[in-house]
């Protein structure tokens, strides 16, 4: 079998292979070392993807057992309704501190609420309520105002939807409905 | 081995005829990959043809920080693999002598490859097959002792305190025996900034 040790070229302090550091025989300067892909390198590499793969998807499950126990979030004041305007909107944390949501009022009584984070990679959207739209700066992505769905840009997932409740003159939060 | 290669400065008379030669070639067409330099043009008009030397530690991939130059079985050291070559021209600065070029509108470093197509199947380089002078010979050992008796080939080389060993044999008068060529010498200017790495 070839080796990295049989290398034709020589290192320029001229020692000898097994003296080199190892970054040497992995990217070596001639031609077939550098072709070669050796069996138990290969089996390595599969061996180890496929325990990632294991790890990932007992990761997922665990996952999914801890929210399951978690229970329904629960139900928060967000504002006083007299505090957001006609077409304003205001930004709130739901259900965790850091679980930015924003929630706008397109009508007297009409109120939206999602998620901030865009689908595509968790930049914060803002509301353009002039053209009925949530709009993701980072890479021009759209989504609709009354639905939270994606219109146009990369995000494939609508936001996630916070239910909202309105009591005695202020807006509840009272959960998260995340949508495929 | 079917040959070696041998460049003899002294014999060369400028003709580019190695260059026109180079360019023909199809893995490279009309851009040569042989450097025809001066070697003090105002004072006078000698030549010197300059190939890739094929270092035994070949600077240029050494400088290469995306593995792309590499050096095949048979000792030659290949114009960088394209889908590696990031066109950062470490390469081109590194080399002791001079030979990789950036071929900008391909992004990438292309240098002489001893025309690998031919000299792999038995064949001359093209420079070599076609230079009028002998300046540029591919051939044995001992038809080369038989054409120059009064001289020798050198391939060792030193570049301040870097010692190179190359592939490529420079002709020599053997009048006065030579351990190696300083590559320096040949410069102008004073180098700066010259110390041993490994000392």
């Amino acid at each position: 079998m070839m080796h990295p040790s049989d290398q034709l070229s020589v290192p320029p302090d001229g020692r000898p292979y097994h003296d080199q550091p190892q970054w040497r025989n992995d990217f070596p300067i001639d031609w077939p070392q550098d072709e070669l892909v050796a069996r138990r390198d290969f089996t390595k590499f599969l061996v180890l993807t496929s325990f990632a793969f294991v790890v990932g998807q007992a990761w997922i499950a665990f996952e999914n057992f801890v929210r399951k126990r978690r229970g329904a979030p629960p139900i928060r004041k967000i504002a006083d309704l007299a505090a957001i305007p006609i077409g304003g909107a205001i930004t709130f944390a739901y259900p965790d501190p850091h679980d930015d949501c924003i929630l706008v009022r397109t009508a007297e009584q009409r109120f939206v609420a999602y998620s901030q984070k865009c689908t595509h990679l968790s930049c914060a959207v803002t509301p353009q309520v002039e053209k009925n739209c949530l709009q993701c700066p980072c890479h021009h992505g759209f989504f609709d105002l009354a639905t939270g769905t994606p219109t146009a840009g990369p995000p494939r997932r609508p936001l996630p939807r916070i239910a909202l409740q309105i009591r005695d003159g202020a807006i509840y939060a009272t959960g998260v409905e995340v949508r495929a | 081995m079917m040959g070696e290669f041998f460049v003899d400065p002294n014999r060369c008379i400028g003709c580019q005829s190695c260059v026109a030669a180079c360019s023909e070639c199809d893995t490279h067409r009309g851009v040569s990959m042989i450097h025809l330099q001066y070697v003090d043009r105002p004072i006078s008009v000698q030549t010197v043809p300059v190939v890739c030397m094929h270092c035994d530690s070949p600077t240029c991939a050494e400088v290469c920080p995306a593995d792309a130059i590499k050096r095949t079985g048979d000792g030659v050291v290949q114009t960088a693999r394209k889908p590696r070559c990031i066109a950062c021209n470490n390469c081109v600065l590194a080399c002791p002598f001079g030979v990789p070029k950036m071929q900008v509108e391909y992004s990438l470093m292309m240098k002489c490859d001893m025309c690998y197509d031919r000299t792999s199947v038995g064949s001359k380089p093209m420079c070599a097959s076609v230079c009028p002078s002998g300046a540029l010979y591919f051939g044995s050992r001992e038809e080369m002792e038989k054409q120059r008796p009064q001289s020798q080939p050198v391939n060792t080389f030193r570049f301040g305190n870097q010692t190179i060993t190359t592939k490529v044999n420079m002709m020599v008068p053997k009048q006065k025996p030579v351990e190696h060529i300083d590559v320096m010498s040949a410069m102008n200017e004073e180098p700066i900034g010259i110390e041993d790495p490994f000392e």
